[in-house]
């Protein structure tokens, strides 16, 4: 009697927890109408960064068609405990997809993921998804390199330009960059920048100079004139406030910006802008939710997905033919018959690079994992949505403030 | 020749000292301010986002209590923005300007980081535990007394070299940050740099700042009220002669007084790290170092009272945060407004404006009361409530 009464104990526990478990296996996805988006920002949309996201964010909810009350924006959410508590809070309240903008935010946000297996989390810029493996959990970002690349493009059509009007000499055009950290992400960029330029003016070279902090208005703007005074003939920074583009406009030296148009700060002096355009990973991100289907672990936005942009040209400032030479250079881009990181086009020490390991699955080792260079040119964001090209190449002089 | 002038020229109107409220009446008073200023807030909110004061004030109390964690969340940080401010009392009372307790909160902080750093995942957790505390607190101390003992020997001003105390904590945060990080990134993390070292927790997550929070405002409330040092501060901050000539010795009192105040932070910042966040950051004080001398102001640096403005400021930071906005800036406004509403009350409960009265009358009551360029910005505890009581 025991007997039978343990087997059907058992029987209808097994039971049980099939249901349980077909009820989280078969994702039936959330209907329009009810679904709840939830985004976490850095700061709020006085910093350019941020505003490239939450334009981004407003466009793809408006383009599926979701209510103001489908959607919930948290600002200034520092990359502390904030960043799991407001996660977890828009969890709590209902949100069935939440994103978060910066790379600090990463291990906070991992956390909550952990805690609310139901709720799907999006994290820009992060490196861990693709080994964390969680089902909830995934990272994106975009070949940015590539815009970087054609950014730098028009600032060597201007460089030629100013040679050419003999404002300067060819030995005269050093760039000047304002970086935040010696960050791959930031390595990456300036380097893809440097060679765009080169690419029209061989004899290009660059200096550049980190602030260590994502958004500080002063220290960038002072960066970028300390550039200046050094000879710098044209700005360009990774850096999310306006306090370069608002410096090179007071000197009047031509300035590339990022993450969307300065031209309303610098009328004179606004070049280009190259940006990520993350509202095609916002409507692939929620219309996955609406659907029912696995977001990607590791997105990786492209040219041709339309999340890698140069934001409007400033006809005015930039050099003659700068638009048919952007066409012509994207379209190589596209075919792939041009590597931003093709190692003939560079050297590191003097020498070609034939071989470089990088710290890919980023598991806090340090420890270089995967062979990044074939078929003669470097892949970036390949083997992880999030740069991994940290390399100092010759022309590149680069000075850390501590 | 003015004796020879007929008529005295009396001002449109003049501000007097008051002293004819009795406890209740200015109860009264400061929660009718709170209410106007809430509705004037709420008008704010009508015209200049479009959410109707009612929806508004929902909004603020959903945002603070909507769910069980905002509730817990807002009572936290109730308690780390109380303890920072009961910190900055003994100094304020002394009339010593301790305007750096960002620094002193963010070095506890970076000294607790240091014991995780080196010695966690090598030493028992609850050594690193104890060290953490020591060190933070050391370092708070270090930072509050260097401008202490610079005052109470060349008599520096304390002001200004607290201020600058605070870029060098976060100048050394950074600095450790670059060293240890080594991916460039900036970005510290607990599992990956501190060997994952967190206190445990009691009960939840939420409960031990809380817990060191009432026992501060305790201690710190007999401290200073039934405590020989406690009176002693506050003698050394009405008139350093006095305390002189009553046999104090004004520079031990002066140092004496910093060395809590820093420790008090520094306790803050080991809490900030080795309990919250679990790292370390330049933003990890958040501005709450300044935020929290108002809250010292407002609440009279009466333990209880600071309670209350210590809540006002949450209530708005927290409510703020759920009426789904991308710019910074109303938040900022409608805080300012309800607190700028608050200190005019207490300026009102203080002094009263006196208008030039019709009939000729005499005139000379004028001469004794303080002209407006005496008052102070923020009316000081001795602004006349205690005289009544006397």
């Amino acid at each position: 009697m025991k007997k039978v009464l343990a087997v059907g104990l058992a029987a209808t526990l097994a039971v049980a927890g099939m249901g349980v478990l077909s009820a989280c296996g078969t994702n039936e996805g959330v209907s329009k109408d009810d679904i709840k988006v939830g985004f976490i920002f850095l700061h709020d949309e006085t910093s350019t960064y941020d505003k490239n996201f939450i334009d981004a964010a407003r466009a793809a909810v408006e383009k599926i068609g979701l209510r103001d009350d489908q959607v919930v924006f948290k600002m200034n959410v520092p990359e502390d405990d904030t960043a799991y508590e407001t996660a977890a809070d828009l969890a709590d309240t209902g949100c069935d997809v939440v994103f978060a903008d910066s790379f600090g935010h990463e291990s906070y946000i991992l956390k909550a993921a952990e805690e609310f297996p139901e709720t799907q989390f999006c994290h820009a810029t992060g490196t861990q998804a693709h080994t964390k493996n969680f089902d909830n959990y995934h990272n994106a970002f975009a070949t940015i390199y590539e815009g970087r690349y054609l950014a730098g493009v028009v600032a060597g059509m201007k460089l030629e330009e100013m040679i050419d009007a003999g404002e300067i000499t060819a030995d005269e055009a050093k760039m000047g960059y304002v970086g935040a950290f010696p960050y791959a992400e930031v390595i990456s960029g300036f380097t893809s920048f440097y060679l765009g330029a080169r690419s029209i003016v061989p004899e290009v070279t660059m200096t550049v100079r980190y602030t260590n902090s994502w958004y500080d208005l002063t220290a960038e703007g002072e960066t970028a004139k300390a550039l200046i005074n050094e000879g710098c003939v044209l700005i360009s920074q990774h850096a999310d406030s306006l306090g370069a583009p608002s410096a090179c406009e007071d000197a009047g030296v031509p300035n590339v910006s990022y993450n969307g148009s300065t031209k309303a700060t610098g009328p004179n002096t606004y070049l280009v802008s190259s940006r990520i355009n993350w509202e095609p990973y916002f409507e692939y991100m929620i219309n996955c939710v609406i659907n029912g289907e696995e977001i990607d672990d590791d997105w990786t936005g492209t040219l041709e997905t339309g999340s890698v942009e140069l934001a409007e040209l400033n006809e005015g400032v930039v050099a003659d033919g700068t638009a048919e030479k952007l066409a012509e250079v994207e379209a190589q881009l596209k075919a792939g018959t041009l590597h931003v990181f093709d190692t003939s086009k560079f050297t590191v020490g003097g020498k070609t690079l034939t071989s470089y390991m990088a710290d890919v699955d980023d598991m806090g080792d340090y420890e270089k994992d995967t062979e990044a260079i074939k078929d003669g040119y470097f892949h970036e964001s390949e083997y992880r949505s999030a740069p991994y090209f940290d390399i100092i190449i010759d022309g590149i002089t680069s000075y850390s403030t501590t | 020749m003015r004796n020879t002038e007929k008529i005295v020229h009396e001002p449109l109107f003049h501000i007097a000292k008051r002293d004819d409220l009795v406890w209740w009446q200015r109860l009264l008073i400061r929660a009718a301010t709170v209410v106007v200023a809430f509705l004037f807030a709420g008008m704010l909110s009508w015209t200049l986002i479009g959410v109707d004061p009612f929806t508004f004030l929902g909004k603020l109390f959903v945002g603070t209590f909507g769910t069980e964690r905002r509730t817990w969340i807002s009572l936290r940080d109730l308690a780390v923005l109380l303890s920072i401010a009961l910190a900055l009392v003994p100094a304020f009372k002394m009339k010593f300007w301790n305007i750096g307790a960002e620094g002193q909160v963010l070095m506890g902080g970076l000294g607790a980081a240091i014991c995780m750093y080196y010695l966690g995942g090598t030493a028992p957790d609850v050594v690193v535990y104890l060290l953490m505390l020591v060190v933070g607190i050391l370092f708070g101390v270090v930072w509050g007394v260097l401008p202490a003992i610079c005052k109470a020997v060349w008599r520096t001003n304390e002001t200004l070299f607290t201020l600058m105390m605070n870029y060098l904590a976060m100048q050394l945060i950074s600095f450790f940050t670059d060293i240890w990080v080594k991916d460039g990134s900036g970005v510290m993390k607990n599992e990956t740099h501190l060997h994952g070292i967190k206190f445990p927790e009691l009960g939840n997550v939420y409960v031990l700042p809380i817990l060191v929070a009432v026992v501060l405002a305790v201690l710190l409330f007999v401290y200073l009220k039934y405590s020989k040092q406690g009176y002693e501060l506050s003698v050394v901050g009405e008139s350093e002669n006095t305390a002189r000539y009553v046999g104090i010795n004004v520079k031990k009192v002066i140092i004496r007084t910093m060395i809590i105040s820093g420790a008090v932070c520094g306790l803050v910042g080991v809490l900030l790290t080795g309990a919250i966040n679990g790292t370390v950051t330049t933003e990890t004080a958040g501005g709450q170092g300044f935020t929290a001398i108002i809250v010292a102001w407002v609440g009279k640096f009466n333990p209880l009272f600071m309670v209350l403005s210590a809540f006002l400021i949450v209530f708005m930071d927290r409510g703020t945060n759920e009426l789904n906005l991308t710019n910074d800036a109303f938040a900022s406004i409608v805080t300012a407004v309800v607190v700028f509403f608050i200190i005019g009350c207490e300026f009102f409960l203080s002094y009263q404006i006196k208008f030039r009265r019709r009939a000729k009358g005499k005139a000379n009551d004028g001469a004794q009361d303080p002209p407006a360029a005496e008052t102070p910005e923020l009316p000081p505890e001795a602004g006349g409530a205690k005289e009544v009581q006397a």
